[in-house]
């Protein structure tokens, strides 16, 4: 698609959000992209990895920060690292698998090796370097690292606060989200990914965004029976959106999903009547049963971490900026780590259902993106308005965030504030 | 929903009847046809009860079952997939992407009585928005004879790609 020519963005950037609109630029100027990309990808915490992707030592996964590709390992002695994927010498990347088990990385141009915590181990004909030149100089550049009940965090930034403290509100939601490991805990069975020619803010927006499910979705609600479409009548069932600071948010779509430990002597529903008697079967106690049952269908929010990362329902949806009109996203499946494999089958059913370039659900989310972004290269002066919410039903979000109903624009806002802040820093 | 991780009980009934290549081409070239023009409803003909189409995330011999996949389709999904692309609610499918796509290096994998293998590559191009994008992947089928002729047992399409981030797909592979 075509891009129109703008001024540069300066550092009055965050001049373009105001409220509770946005100005057409946060979407389409290349040069606000490239801003976006040092004033926040590399300021704050980038969620880049799940514990369990990195079972066991010298194993790996990469990925990629803001523009940055980078490589996450798990070094010999267990600790996780975070380094940037180019070469000390003349930055060929070291690695290029998604994933894997590996003791060293051998740069594939002249063949300079790192052990997994970055230490150039090793540069083939060192004679031709002058006396005096030592490798410990020269380690693959590492980055800030931090973990949050298996969330891996990293930041380019020195000075950003913890990540406890940055992750603030949102950590009781983790907690709650995790509870889907059923006491066994919570390990990644796959991912999908694809990408979407639009801006990745629409991405962001959208995961607290319940006011487009049933138009968006109606489809993916038609193919439910009965029973299950009454529990994602998300829009119907007192749920609430929550400012949680520093850009984070949690929007609340089915109350009764939020803590998955709660009332598990509730009927099982139909659709997992099957699993439920397979479990049994299996020879599981009730209690066992009830519980990875319930922990199956997932939980009842999407948690919403500002800039890349949610505990969406039952997976992790994680976005990468490509450019300012491409965006990557990764559907991350999870299920219960040394759980009953039966109980895993059936929840990588239930996000195939949904979830990837061909579920029942994300072409949809894409397409309508994509329009998003085609649509935005009309109307200079016109906003994008994220004004929408009505007060959260009483007694629902913590006193003194602020709160909307299911279906508002509190979350998209809280972003924005973030955003701005972050844009002005 | 009827999303089940249990197998059906009952198997369609074979013919113990050699098929050959130039039937199974002709099935396939069929079904290519039908995905093309949108005759979805024609296609679930195609299909055994008890047949798969797998779209897997990761190229290799990975037991889809226990693995990701990006479409993993029984009898009942494969109806409420149709029932979507149909519907006109589906914004990517309101419509579609419009596809050209051909089927051919044929090999035959496996033959038996009433039974035939075969893997072949597709090459699909698709066209929306002013753009167009290629999709290329390895293609596998088992073809059963039965009473009610040449059917669709399982079909494997294994992207070139497929473990790499793709785009909303509103059509069949």
């Amino acid at each position: 698609m075509a891009t129109t020519a703008e001024p540069a963005a300066t550092s009055s950037a965050g001049e373009l959000f105001q409220g509770d609109r946005g100005d057409s630029r946060l979407y389409r100027d290349p040069a606000l992209f490239a801003e976006e990309m040092d004033r926040i990808f590399k300021k704050t915490w980038v969620w880049v990895a799940h514990a369990s992707e990195l079972a066991g030592p010298n194993t790996f996964k990469t990925t990629q920060i803001g523009a940055q590709p980078v490589l996450v390992t798990r070094d010999k002695t267990g600790k996780v690292n975070v380094l940037l994927n180019r070469c000390r010498h003349r930055a060929a990347t070291v690695c290029e698998k998604k994933r894997g088990r590996q003791s060293v990385f051998v740069c594939p141009y002249h063949g300079w090796s790192y052990d997994p915590d970055g230490t150039l181990r090793k540069v083939p004909h060192s004679w031709g370097y002058e006396e005096g030149f030592d490798p410990a100089q020269f380690p693959l550049q590492s980055l800030r690292v931090d973990e949050y009940n298996g969330m891996i965090f990293a930041t380019f930034n020195p000075d950003a606060p913890d990540l406890a403290e940055h992750l603030g509100a949102a950590r009781k939601w983790i907690d709650l989200f995790m509870k889907q490991g059923a006491g066994f805990g919570v390990k990644v069975l796959g991912e999908h990914s694809f990408r979407f020619p639009g801006n990745w803010k629409i991405q962001l927006e959208n995961t607290t965004d319940a006011y487009h499910f049933p138009i968006v979705h109606k489809t993916f609600l038609d193919s439910l029976d009965e029973e299950t479409e009454n529990v994602f009548d998300v829009l119907g069932q007192g749920g609430w959106v929550e400012d949680l600071g520093n850009g984070h948010s949690v929007m609340v779509m089915i109350p009764a999903l939020v803590d998955l430990e709660h009332d598990l002597d509730a009927p099982i529903p139909e659709r997992f009547a099957e699993l439920a008697q397979a479990l049994r079967d299996e020879g599981h106690d009730e209690a066992t049963v009830r519980k990875v049952v319930r922990a199956v269908g997932g939980t009842g929010f999407n948690l919403n971490m500002f800039p890349n990362i949610a505990c969406s329902m039952a997976f992790f949806r994680e976005l990468r900026p490509i450019s300012v009109s491409e965006t990557e996203v990764h559907h991350i499946a999870i299920g219960l780590d040394g759980g009953p494999e039966l109980a895993n089958r059936m929840r990588l059913r239930l996000h195939e259902h949904f979830q990837g370039p061909l579920g029942f659900g994300t072409p949809d989310d894409a397409e309508g993106w994509e329009r998003v972004q085609r649509g935005v290269q009309a109307g200079d002066d016109m906003p994008i308005m994220v004004n929408r919410g009505v007060a959260a039903p009483q007694g629902t979000a913590e006193p003194g965030h602020d709160a909307g109903d299911v279906s508002s624009e509190t979350g998209m806002r809280a972003a924005y504030r973030m955003w701005k802040r972050m844009m002005q820093a | 929903m009827t999303t089940s991780i249990f197998a059906p009980a009952t198997a369609t009934p074979r013919v113990a009847r050699v098929i050959t290549l130039a039937e199974a081409q002709a099935l396939i070239w069929q079904e290519a046809e039908l995905l093309d023009t949108l005759g979805y409803k024609a296609w679930l003909d195609l299909w055994t009860a008890e047949g798969y189409y797998v779209i897997p995330t990761e190229r290799g011999d990975g037991d889809p079952v226990v693995q990701l996949n990006l479409l993993y389709d029984d009898d009942a999904m494969r109806r409420m997939r149709v029932k979507r692309l149909t519907s006109g609610f589906a914004m990517a499918s309101s419509p579609p992407a419009r596809t050209v796509r051909t089927v051919s290096r044929f090999v035959v994998a496996a033959s038996e009585p009433g039974l035939i293998a075969v893997r072949g590559a597709q090459i699909l191009v698709e066209y929306k928005y002013d753009r167009t994008r290629i999709i290329a992947a390895d293609v596998t089928y088992r073809i059963v004879a039965t009473d009610d002729g040449l059917k669709l047992d399982q079909k494997v399409v294994t992207l070139i790609n497929a473990d790499d981030p793709l785009h909303g797909i509103g059509y069949l592979l």
